[in-house]
């Protein structure tokens, strides 16, 4: 488990071994949520869920600059997230399937996936649900004088709601070590944002005196290298900052949205994915860097693949909880 | 209550003590509210602890009841112990998505992972001249929430011992004081340290021909009844449950069954409110027992007015409560 202290490595340009670990994580949130897709279409998994897909470089870029005990709150969108903080993609399953052998032993679901142990305070279901929560981790990290930083994803849907921007008052003016990360994906679920979203959202943030940046969501080295900047200036004391990644997801809203023509088109997504796309793109620039061959790259995307198989496996041959635990866990 | 106890307090300086004493055991306590430092709240409650404790655990906020509600909840289950102070139960409403979905769900939904150890204390009452958005008594909507505590005292001294608990307490937990006793209203209470136990109801007065079980407010109104019933030889019981989750259903019933009559007093509106739900354990619990119908009454079901005459007429009175008793014992 590595400290504040000892990822000057990260700052200083990564080397080798990071750059492939990136690519590995992203790829395993990307064969993850293939499995997702797939548990939803073979009727394994109760509800919905809402893919990663695309984004990727955001989660893993932001996630490769914390530690263990950084705090991170999530989204309705939220599967990447958890894995990038370190979850494990077999107890996912389950959680997302019901079971008990899940991160919250099948009560919360794909919308509420939380784990303790790396910090995931949580995945949410209320838009913008998470900004409080994320901003009250800074706080108490401030408070408790630990060092830890707090990271609020949400989707720029959550731009439309009142809490944010109570939240970056309140965090600029006692100087909280929190990042908020907005990832522009486009759409909030079928409309387009600029259809949503007045002004510069950029300067949203900006008029409350919060450092804020844009980057691009599919490139993992820039979020990485932002996301390095700003958590070691939250850590250092000197307050929130506000990192706009620009990116896209490439499937429905969530599982079951499936004909998406009357909100884009399917021209649009075929460019996003071929020619902006996170993994491929870094995987790409590892050759070229001569950081890995493509002999590598299949090597590792075997390894995942196989992973995710015995993660799905595990998740549903695993039980549901018994009836006995409906009432438990609603006080502690 | 040992008979020795000869120190009165307000109610006020009752839940100043309490917080004081448990800022002084545990650090990780901090209050968070608008115009709680200096100010000590417009209701001075506060008064004196920004002085104790600084402004780093007595922090005024900006006007966002959302965004330090939501912080503290983050705070709570990252390592502190928040006490929010929500200036009117009023705006109780501008708290609630951080109150009902955050809040109280975390817990349940993380399969009992993370905890959210936390205290909202907030006012109720009616007869201040206060108007619509300042007069509200909407502790029923926080009992109709699983996961949340609710507590209701009624004298200094439940205050201060409650408080004590629900600070300690590993659940989120409201706290209603009733504005109109919190300078008007003074008792006993001892100088050495002492909790009560949430879920334990007091009964005020014992009595053997009706109970009457009121909340907060209404337990005075109820004993003042109760004096009035002893004038016409009507012996009433007041039975305070003094937290409305957990609920002691037990000594409701016991109570019931033992004088045969019931009445339940609350100041929240009467239309599907706390005097239903009280009613039904009762009528549930002691059904063979009753003499007739277990009555409720509530606040009128109308928005607050503003001019005195008619304020007044909206909540009950010892008078009321009298009279209504004496038509359930059947005396005229
Ligand atoms: C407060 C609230 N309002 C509405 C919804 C329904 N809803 C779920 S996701 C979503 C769109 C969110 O868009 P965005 O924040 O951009 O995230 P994305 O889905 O694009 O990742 C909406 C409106 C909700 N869950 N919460």
């Amino acid at each position: 488990m590595s400290t504040a202290s000892d990822r000057s490595d990260v700052g200083a340009g990564p080397g080798s071994d990071f750059w492939v670990n990136a690519y590995r994580q992203m790829l395993r949130i990307r064969l993850f949520e293939e499995q997702v897709n797939e548990l939803y279409t073979r009727a394994l998994m109760p509800g919905l869920a809402h893919l990663y897909s695309g984004e990727e470089a955001i989660a893993v870029g932001i996630c490769e600059a914390l530690t263990n005990e950084d705090y991170i709150t999530s989204t309705h969108r939220g599967h990447g997230h958890c894995l990038a903080k370190g979850a494990s993609p077999d107890k996912m399953f389950a959680e997302l399937l019901g079971k008990e052998a899940g991160y919250c032993r099948g009560k919360g679901g794909s919308m509420h996936i939380a784990d303790f142990d790396t910090g995931n305070l949580g995945a949410n279901a209320i838009v913008g649900g998470s900004i409080g929560i994320a901003t009250g981790a800074a706080f108490s990290a401030k408070h408790l004088k630990n060092g830890r930083v707090a990271v609020c994803f949400f989707g720029e849907g959550a731009l439309g709601q009142g809490l944010l921007y109570e939240e970056l008052n309140i965090a600029q003016l006692w100087k909280l070590p929190v990042i908020y990360v907005c990832e522009n994906n486009c759409y909030n679920e079928y409309t387009h944002y600029s259809e949503t979203t007045a002004g510069d959202i950029c300067a949203r943030a900006a008029a409350f005196g919060v450092l804020t940046e844009m980057v691009d969501g599919q490139d993992v080295r820039a979020v990485n290298a932002a996301a390095n900047k700003l958590v070691e200036r939250a850590r250092a004391g000197a307050g929130p900052a506000f990192l706009l990644c620009n990116t896209y997801r490439y499937t429905g809203h969530h599982v079951g949205d499936i004909n998406r023509e009357y909100y884009r088109s399917k021209a649009e997504e075929q460019t996003w994915k071929t020619t902006r796309d996170p993994i491929q793109m870094h995987g790409a620039w590892m050759i070229e860097a001569g950081i890995a061959d493509a002999a590598a790259i299949e090597a590792i995307e075997a390894e995942v693949r196989a992973e995710m198989k015995t993660a799905v496996d595990f998740a549903v041959a695993a039980p549901y909880p018994g009836p006995e635990e409906v009432e438990m866990h609603v006080y502690a | 209550m040992p008979d020795a106890i000869k120190r009165e307090l307000t109610f006020a300086q009752a839940v100043r003590e309490a917080l004081a004493e448990e800022m002084r055991r545990d650090t990780r306590v901090c209050i968070l509210g608008e115009d709680v430092a200096e100010a000590g709240t417009p209701f001075k409650v506060l008064s004196g602890l920004v002085e104790e404790f600084g402004t780093e655990r007595v922090l005024d906020t900006p006007i966002s009841e959302a965004g330090f509600t939501g912080l503290a909840v983050g705070a709570a289950m990252t390592g502190l112990r928040p006490v929010v102070d929500i200036m009117f139960g009023d705006f109780l409403t501008l708290t609630m998505d951080q109150m009902v979905n955050q809040a109280a769900k975390i817990h349940y939904m993380s399969g009992g992972k993370w905890k959210v150890p936390m205290v909202l204390r907030t006012t109720l009452g009616a007869t201040r001249r206060s108007a619509a958005q300042h007069s509200q008594s909407l502790h029923a909507w926080l009992c109709h929430v699983p996961g949340l505590k609710v507590v209701i005292p009624s004298t200094p001294y439940d205050a201060k011992g409650l408080l004590k608990t629900a600070i300690r307490d590993e659940n989120p937990v409201i706290f209603f004081e009733d504005k109109m006793m919190h300078h008007k209203l003074k008792g006993p209470v001892p100088a050495e340290e002492y909790t009560i136990p949430l879920g334990v109801a007091d009964i005020k007065r014992v009595g053997t021909d009706i109970t009457l079980v009121g909340t907060s407010s209404m337990v005075q109104v109820a004993l003042g009844a109760a004096d009035l019933l002893a004038e016409i030889g009507i012996s009433a019981e007041v039975v305070d449950p003094r937290t409305l989750w957990p609920l002691d259903e037990k000594t409701l019933i016991e109570s019931a069954k033992k004088t045969s009559r019931a009445i339940v007093i609350d100041e929240g509106y009467h239309r599907y409110g706390v005097t239903a739900e009280l009613a039904s354990v009762i009528a549930e619990g002691a059904f063979y027992s009753l003499d007739g119908p277990v009555l409720r009454m509530g606040a009128m079901h109308i928005p607050i007015p503003f001019s005195p005459p008619l304020e007044d007429l909206t909540v009950a009175t010892p008078r009321t409560v009298f009279e209504a008793a004496r038509k359930l014992c059947g005396k005229r």
